[in-house]
């Protein structure tokens, strides 16, 4: 029983952790930029073709394909944040919602005509295949790798945030943009990195999330809701408040289908619904 | 005088082309775009590939297709397509019908326009059921689930846990299997019914791992969910730890199933259709598929029941000399019987249902390619759920 | 400060947009709206489509059923600012309670209209007290998992509602006891004209009644309104569960001429669509939902056989485009043309 125990609440981090590594990004743009981006999981997808893409085409091994994966899709999202994204800054939620559901809509179309509608495999090198067995307690090799990963991920990122230059600019951006740009802080190219930098982490994430949440054209907005989940529950804007919402989602969301199979997808919705009824602002909610 | 001499001259003018010269028409309602979009493809080239065989006119009149793509799982698209055929089109067959939603509203159409409605896919038992003018040349689901059910307890698989999405076909499949089962002196042990969009198999078969039986019966929609279950199934050591995995072949589909590769190796299924069933009909149904529809992947179980009921339309056309009649139609198909790609097939005359023989197969790598290899049969299966 | 209302003179064929500005427009912006000829030539449209259109009723019945669902979700985001990804979920209620109604013996289908028009009055209500204590961002979230939870519940119920099967078998008595539901779609098409109308009649009276200005000024600023002594939440939940009835009766409506109600009625996918549509035509003018819905289904309709992979493409292209460069939709960006048009001439 206790092995079961912990055999669950170490699937639900490692859930949780991989919808924090996709979902941080969209959670810096919400919060600093004040921009509703459904588009996130395209970006998510991105990286997870390009990953089958470079293993597949040009043989390169599944580890080493993930900081290229981060380059580029880091790239891709500076490029669209110069051209697209930051016309709408102004705009209403509205627009910004309706914008990028076309984004994505355009990005399933695109996916399906290269790729094909079919699910996308992933061979996984060895070492991360099958179990370890530390007293008696059944863990996924892969799932401890994700957990590392992300682990180490959210370090770096709390030092960059906490700090160096950079992120002390970021945060006094998300605080109070005008001010921070009224102070002489490059708002514009702090907006261009920190977009880059989630759109990077998300591809790392729908890489690395193959093996776990599949990969097929309709990705993005199959997950959208988790992805808005973490977010509205976490809180916009910071880095603290999405990991635990991420994390209580995973955990949740894992125990729940272990133990109660007959309750289905209700349980992920009655606990969003609960949450936003107690905190309308998210756990870690900073501005009104 | 004259008038009515105009008005004969004008109806003969229009009458006697329309016997020799107006086109057989088929409406092929089918998705063709969003997540179903294979099945409407599959349809097609399955009819292409008949007609590619067996010439386009039959009983002296050009045979016409026309396409309707439903968008999806879309039942009012399906029905607003199937009455502007009939109404616009004047069709003489109603054809395709992928998913069970589609068809079942479109039953109200064929009954109201006396229309023989072809179904080339939709499993649910109920489809038949809906409409005296439909006639199935797929499969229903129950009938191939009972056959494994059967089969297993035969060969000493006694206690199998059951997992399925929870759907109405899931749900369907897990009550088949489970009365099979019993029947034969099996016992399910635990049954689970996973949410239909389930993103983590984890937790699942974890549970499926502690509870140690001798067998999984898994029925989830084909592509994605399958790999996945699989995936997890081997990360886990299911395979290691002497549980098999049994399913229905859609799991195992022949358009998929390279790309599913290893995974799926050993795997046993029960279906009526593999492109490795081994008979010159099928032989010669790849054949024309490939010359149609070549590099669009394997043909599959919907592009054998398209191609079957094609050649059904010709059979009613021809001994009805090309003048088609909903009830006379409905009469010849009622008993039909001939050779399939899949084996020897029969329309039941009291359900319009189809009788067909269910294979069990296992995956096999034949010569790089990833193979359903028939091992042993059960022939002139009906559908259990009725 | 309130903006003045959009001239229903923007709304229909083209040559009448650029005419200057008569005195009946002037009367027009004040609440109490007086009807105009354009508008008569907008409604006369649709019924000219029955006589000249024959072959295509079934569609124009499910564009008028669109429109009127989108027309609801525009009360709701066009007037009272609020998103919503999941309005389907009322659409699929009222599709539901009308279609179980119609498949366990009450055939009569103004009453199963009405009856499918409540119950999704009826659900809207508790989710309104969620959606409208919200943000924007918790407001989409809340709608979505709303909707969400609505399809997981009809799937989970399928003894009751079929599931994933649909619910079919349902019978429809004649109109009025003297028109049958045929197979031309003639009943169906002048059903769904007359009740889009009626309702289309309600909703105008509504947005232009002091209760609709209130709506207009939560939207603008709800603080200020607030502050004002209006009563902002519970004129958001007002309106809320008015627009889900409007919903619930498109849904009854589409659940009794095709005589069937699937998952998909409670799906994503319609309610993203009807987003779209509303966008499209331009949101917080009643007419722009019409066109929207009319624009998107023929599309879909013509585009969708012609090369279905792009379609969606294309789709998505536009909404980029709609944002980018004319905000306002069709509507939207012909009121603009003509505002440009009147002011060179003046």
């Amino acid at each position: 029983m206790a092995a079961s125990v912990l055999g669950v609440l170490f699937d639900g981090v490692a859930y949780g952790s991989l919808l924090f590594l996709i979902s941080v990004g969209l959670s810096v743009t919400m919060g600093l930029m004040n921009f509703v981006n459904l588009a996130h999981g395209a970006f998510a997808m991105a990286g997870g073709y390009l990953c089958v893409a470079l293993m597949q085409r040009a043989g390169m091994p599944f580890l080493a394909t993930l900081p290229l994966v981060f380059l580029a899709i880091a790239l891709v999202g500076a490029a669209l944040e110069r051209t697209l994204y930051r016309r709408l800054y102004d705009a209403s939620h509205l627009d910004q919602v309706l914008f990028s559901i076309g984004l994505t809509f355009m990005a399933v179309a695109a996916a399906t005509y290269v790729w094909g509608p079919n699910q996308q495999p992933v061979r996984l090198p060895g070492f991360l295949r099958g179990q370890i067995h530390p007293g008696g307690v059944d863990l996924g090799a892969y799932r401890l790798f994700l957990i590392g990963l992300v682990a180490a991920t959210t370090l770096a990122l709390h030092l960059l945030m906490a700090k160096t230059r950079f992120g002390a600019r970021v945060r006094a951006s998300v605080d109070n943009r005008a001010a921070a740009a009224g102070l002489g802080i490059p708002v514009d190219r702090i907006f261009v990195l920190t977009f880059a930098l989630g759109t990077g982490l998300a591809g790392v994430g729908g890489a690395v999330g193959i093996d776990v949440l599949g990969l097929d054209p309709t990705f993005p907005i199959k997950y959208m809701v988790y992805f808005l989940l973490v977010v509205a529950i976490g809180g916009a804007g910071s880095i603290k408040g999405p990991a635990l919402a991420a994390l209580l989602l995973g955990v949740f969301d894992v125990a729940g289908k272990y133990y109660v199979p007959e309750a289905g997808a209700f349980i992920i919705y009655g606990l969003m619904l609960t949450l936003l009824a107690f905190f309308p602002r998210g756990l870690y909610g900073r501005k009104a | 005088m004259k008038r009515i001499l105009l008005a004969i001259a004008c109806l003969l003018a229009t009458a006697l082309p329309a016997l020799a010269e107006t086109p057989l028409k088929i409406g092929l309602v089918a998705p063709f775009s969003g997540p179903f979009a294979d099945y409407g493809k599959q349809m097609d080239a399955g009819i292409k590939a008949y007609m590619h065989q067996h010439g386009d006119t039959v009983a002296g009149r050009k045979v016409e297709v026309i396409v309707r793509d439903t968008t999806g799982p879309s039942p009012e698209i399906a029905k607003r397509l199937a009455q502007e055929l009939v109404v616009r089109d004047q069709v003489d067959f109603l054809a395709g019908f992928g998913l069970t939603p589609e068809a079942l509203a479109v039953a109200d159409i064929a009954t109201q326009a006396k229309k023989p409605m072809i179904v080339m896919n939709a499993a649910s038992s109920v489809v038949t059921t809906k409409s005296p003018y439909i006639a199935r040349f797929s499969m229903a689901l129950p009938q191939v689930v009972a056959p494994l059910a059967s089969w297993a307890a035969k060969n000493g698989i006694r206690r199998v846990f059951t997992l399925v999405s929870d759907y109405a076909p899931g749900i369907d499949s897990e009550a088949a299997f489970k009365k099979a089962l019993t029947e034969a002196g099996g016992e399910v042990v635990d049954s689970i019914r996973v949410p239909l969009r389930s993103p983590e198999f984890a937790p699942f078969i974890q549970r499926i791992k502690d509870s140690q039986p001798q067998a999984v019966f898994v029925f989830v929609p084909a592509g994605e969910q399958g790999i996945a279950f699989m995936k997890g199934f081997q990360e886990r050591g299911l395979g290691a730890a002497g549980i098999k995995v049994i399913a229905t072949g859609d799991i195992t589909d022949d358009h998929v199933l390279d790309v599913m590769g290893d995974v799926a190796s050993g795997m046993i299924t029960s279906f009526h259709y593999s492109a490795a069933h081994d008979s010159p009909e099928n032989k010669a149904f790849l054949q024309a598929y490939e010359e149609v529809a070549g590099g669009g992947g394997r043909a599959n179980f919907m592009a054998v029941a398209a191609y079957d009921g094609m050649n059904a339309i010709y059979q009613v056309a021809s001994k009805l000399n090309g003048k088609i009649d909903g009830d006379k139609a409905m009469e010849i198909l009622k008993g039909m019987k001939f050779t399939s790609p899949r084996g020897p097939i029969a329309i039941d005359p009291d359900t319009r249902d189809i009788v067909q023989t269910v294979y069990i197969r296992r995956v096999e790598n034949i010569g790089g390619h990833y193979f359903n290899v028939e091992f042993d049969h059960v022939p002139d299966v009906r559908d259990p759920g009725k | 400060m309130l903006r003045p209302f959009p001239t229903p003179a923007a709304v229909s064929p083209e040559e009448d947009v650029i005419r200057p500005a008569g005195p009946c427009e002037r009367i027009a912006r004040l609440p109490a709206d007086r009807w105009t000829l354009r508008e008569t030539a907008f409604w006369l449209m649709p019924v000219l489509g029955y006589f000249a259109f024959p072959g295509y009723l079934m569609l124009g019945s499910q564009i008028l059923i669109a429109g009127l669902f989108a027309l609801s979700l525009d009360l709701i985001m066009g007037y009272a600012g609020i998103v919503s990804l999941g309005h389907a979920a009322f659409f699929g209620t009222g599709a539901y309670a009308a279609g179980l109604l119609a498949s366990h013996g009450w055939h009569e289908p103004l009453s199963g209209l009405l009856a499918g028009a409540a119950a999704a009055a009826l659900v809207a209500l508790p989710v309104s007290l969620l959606v409208v204590r919200g943000q924007d961002l918790g407001r989409l979230i809340v709608t979505l998992g709303i909707g969400m939870l609505f399809f997981e519940a009809a799937n989970k119920a399928a003894a009751i509602t079929g599931g994933v099967d649909g619910l079919s078998g349902m019978e429809i008595a004649p109109l009025f006891g003297l028109f049958d539901f045929d197979l031309f779609g003639r009943t169906a098409y002048l059903y769904s004209l007359g009740v889009l109308f009626l309702l289309f009649l309600l909703c105008r009276r509504l947005v232009h009644s002091p209760f609709g200005l209130s709506l207009r000024g939560i939207k603008e600023n709800s603080k200020r309104m607030a502050s004002l002594g209006a009563p902002v939440e519970r004129r958001l939940v007002s309106v809320f569960v008015i627009a889900a009835a409007l919903a619930g009766a498109a849904g009854a409506l589409l659940a009794q001429t095709t005589r069937f109600v699937g998952l998909d009625s409670l799906s994503f996918q319609r309610s993203a669509e009807l987003l779209i549509m509303l966008v499209l035509g331009g949101t917080g003018r009643l007419y722009g939902a019409l066109i929207g819905a009319a624009l998107f289904l023929l599309a879909q309709d013509i585009l969708a056989g012609l090369d279905p992979v792009y379609w969606q493409f294309w789709l998505g292209l536009m909404l980029v485009a709609v944002v980018l460069y004319a905000r306002g939709g069709v509507l939207g960006g012909a009121a603009l043309l003509a505002g440009r048009i009147r002011g060179k001439r003046r």
